[in-house]
């Protein structure tokens, strides 16, 4: 009986639903993703706390002079399951800008409650939500397991795009365009921002552009989703339960029914 | 309630009789937790439950983002972002209440599915099945206006394009339109109102699920034999049904976990798997994204919506989408009418297996199409699966009952009960003490 109607029930649906959002994701330009293997992929992933917190450099020293992460608290930095600076690290990071304060319309240095920079270059997007705006997996890699083992592809689009650059410019209407492979359209306003060395991390890893690329792509992926940690182990805390209860009510439902079925005749 | 012999509730002690004398509110609830139920329901049996727990799922979780949410233009993208990030759970909320949307449309096509393969909707059950045709439409509805309320790129597109689908009506088309949104483009006033009614049709939803129920209480569960219970003794009737409680309570919980245990993993492993990344961005008039794309469960339809690239006599394309669309759902509205077998259950109508199947597998494919750019070849799959859509309920269910020669079901349920599982203890005491009598 279950063989012949929930499981083929089942795999239609599941077939249903696994292609078509697959397909819905394909719905963009394809274009070639690498497919990185970050630390936080798959359902015990976790944040690699020192690569946020490079990220977070390397966001500060390049990208913050036309992006903004209008959604992200400062406080945020000192969280757990996130780069977790120190309570004070925080604090005197969050000092070193300045923000206008809403009741009293005067500039002053910003206090953990106060929201990184809105995007000072009005045509440069937010990054707050960027990694899950963006999506790298297609077609049949954009299917099921491969979301569950390696979550949307949005950090993957972010590294590849940073240094997806051919080197290539194209004036357009006066503007001038960079060539990106990886940018659907191919020609991205943004000229390319990383170079070799161009910061140099605390904790000595070379700053190579691939390196820095990948730290501010799961950088941003934190800033997307700062409850990411907390949310897998719910997750796995919730299947476990689910899956424990659904075993007891396995045997349950066996000893209920058992009086009133026999062996199959 | 059923018709069908079984306890009925008696009142036994004082507050008990002073209670039902006055409003017999235990006895309803009895009644209805005992309800003889056939008891060679199959796995397929258990979405009802799935379903009953989706809405009331969605409620809860949804009356709890309303105290953070913010229905404005200026500050609904902000407010989800807030309860994404500051409120306590906030995110595990979200992410419930938007996967549990597709859950429960998920629960609702295997459970339409099931009641068109075993013939749910037939007499006496017409009723039970437009009340869940009517419930169908308003998850639709409540669903649409819930995507619209996180004001990212896709609710805003999504409701410019749905909305706009009323203006192809002649003369009214434009004036409902307006009427609809509250302007003339998508805008505060659309996002007021429909978060006014998608708070609003849940509940309604949970009135008409009571009829839903009701409905099918008075007339009995059909079964995957489609064969009714006995109820000419009450011998007969017990030896065709077990009570609901605790043998389908039960049977009906085990599936429930199992299948929240999946959307456990879902929402904590991959929230953002059946959304839109575009989502994330906030919505943008100015802005039109590449594709637009509805949400997962809509998809059969939007293709058919878009299959429609040619005019049809007088009527321009457009409208005869919208026509399409609207009329894929009217046919299941009047299916009871438009099978015209006397067997109930598909399990003995060979031909039968075969065109359902089909329209499985056509259902799928449209729901694929609807997700890719309208373009060749999936203008011409979603012209043919819509083609089929309408010629599965429209020709074959009218002519299948003149042409098929179905198997012969089983005489009762006991019967299909004990080839599938055999005599019970409970079975075989019952046929010792009934052999001499035979």
């Amino acid at each position: 009986m279950l063989k012949t109607t929930i499981l083929p029930a089942f795999a239609a649906l599941a077939l249903a639903t696994g292609t078509l959002a697959g397909a819905a994701f394909a719905a963009g330009e394809a274009q070639p993703v690498t497919d990185y293997r970050f630390s936080f992929e798959g359902p015990f992933g976790r944040f690699d706390q020192a690569q946020l917190q490079r990220g977070l450099q390397v966001y500060t020293e390049v990208c913050s002079a036309c992006h903004g992460l209008k959604f992200v608290p400062y406080r945020e930095l000192a969280e757990e399951g996130g780069p977790a600076l120190p309570e004070d690290q925080m604090r005197a990071y969050a000092a070193e800008h300045t923000v206008t304060d809403a009741e009293t319309g005067e500039d002053r240095p910003a206090t953990p409650s106060d929201h990184f920079q809105h995007s000072p270059d009005p045509n440069a997007p937010d990054l707050s939500l960027m990694a899950k705006a963006r999506h790298g997996f297609e077609g049949p890699s954009g299917l099921l397991v491969n979301q569950l083992l390696n979550g949307i592809g949005g950090p993957e689009y972010i590294a590849s795009l940073l240094h997806g650059f051919t080197g290539e410019t194209q004036e357009v209407a006066g503007v001038t365009l960079y060539e990106n492979h990886i940018f659907p359209g191919g020609l991205i306003s943004m000229p390319p921002p990383l170079s070799d060395d161009q910061v140099t991390y605390a904790d000595g890893t070379p700053a190579t552009v691939e390196q820095m690329s990948q730290d501010v792509a799961a950088f941003l992926m934190w800033a997307a989703e700062p409850r990411m940690m907390a949310r897998k182990e719910a997750g796995l805390t919730a299947v476990l339960f689910l899956a424990g209860l659904t075993v007891l009510l396995w045997f349950t439902n066996k000893r209920i029914w058992a009086p009133h079925k026999g062996k199959h005749a | 309630m059923s018709g069908i012999p079984h306890d009925h509730y008696e009142p036994k002690t004082g507050a008990e009789k002073w209670i039902e004398s006055r409003l017999p509110i235990i006895g309803l609830l009895y009644n209805t937790l005992m309800i003889p139920t056939p008891r060679n329901l199959n796995w397929m049996w258990i979405w009802g439950i799935v379903l009953a727990f989706c809405l009331v799922l969605q409620i809860a979780t949804g009356v709890t983002l309303v105290m953070h949410y913010n229905p404005s233009v200026a500050g609904a993208f902000a407010s989800v972002e807030h309860i994404m990030r500051d409120v306590n759970a906030g995110w595990a909320l979200r992410y419930v209440h938007a996967n549990g949307a597709s859950l429960f449309f998920l629960a609702v096509y295997a459970h339409i599915f099931r009641g068109i393969y075993y013939g749910s909707y037939k007499a006496p059950r017409e009723i039970t099945w437009i009340i869940g045709m009517l419930i169908y439409l308003l998850m639709m509805a409540t669903a649409f206006m819930g995507y619209v309320l996180p004001w990212g790129q896709m609710s805003f597109w999504g409701a410019t394009v749905i909305t706009g689908l009323f203006s192809a009506l002649p003369l009214v088309g434009t004036d409902i339109q307006t009427w609809l949104l509250g302007g003339p483009a998508v805008d505060n006033p659309t996002l007021t109102r429909f978060f006014s009614l998608h708070y609003l049709l849940p509940f309604v939803i949970a009135a008409l699920v009571v009829v839903h129920i009701w409905a099918f209480h008075t007339t009995g569960n059909n079964n995957p034999t489609g064969v009714e219970v006995r109820r000419t003794s009450r011998k007969e009737a017990d030896a065709d049904t077990l009570p609901f409680w605790p043998y389908f309570v039960i049977k009906d919980l085990f599936a429930l976990l199992f299948v929240l245990t999946i959307f456990a993993a879902i929402v904590g492993f991959m929230p953002n798997f059946l959304g839109h990344p575009d989502n994330y961005i906030e919505a943008n008039a100015l802005k039109t994204p590449a594709h637009i794309v509805p949400e997962w469960y809509f998809l059969p339809f939007y293709a058919m919506l878009r299959a429609i690239t040619f005019d049809i006599l007088w009527i321009n394309s457009k409208l005869a989408g919208v026509l399409t669309m609207f009329g894929s759902i009217a046919v299941l509205l009047i299916l009871p009418w438009l099978d015209t077998s006397r067997v109930r259950s598909g399990r003995y109508r060979p031909m039968f297996k075969v065109w359902f199947w089909l329209l499985v597998v056509d259902f799928v494919m449209l729901m694929w199409c609807g997700s890719q750019p309208p373009q060749q070849p999936f203008v011409i799959m979603s012209q043919l699966g819509t083609l089929y859509w309408f010629v599965f309920f429209l020709v074959v269910l009218p002519l299948l009952g003149i042409l098929e020669k179905p198997l012969t079901p089983p005489a009762t349920i006991e019967e299909d009960f004990i080839a599938h599982y055999g005599r019970g203890e409970e079975g075989m005491a019952n046929a010792a003490i009934s052999k001499p009598a035979e």
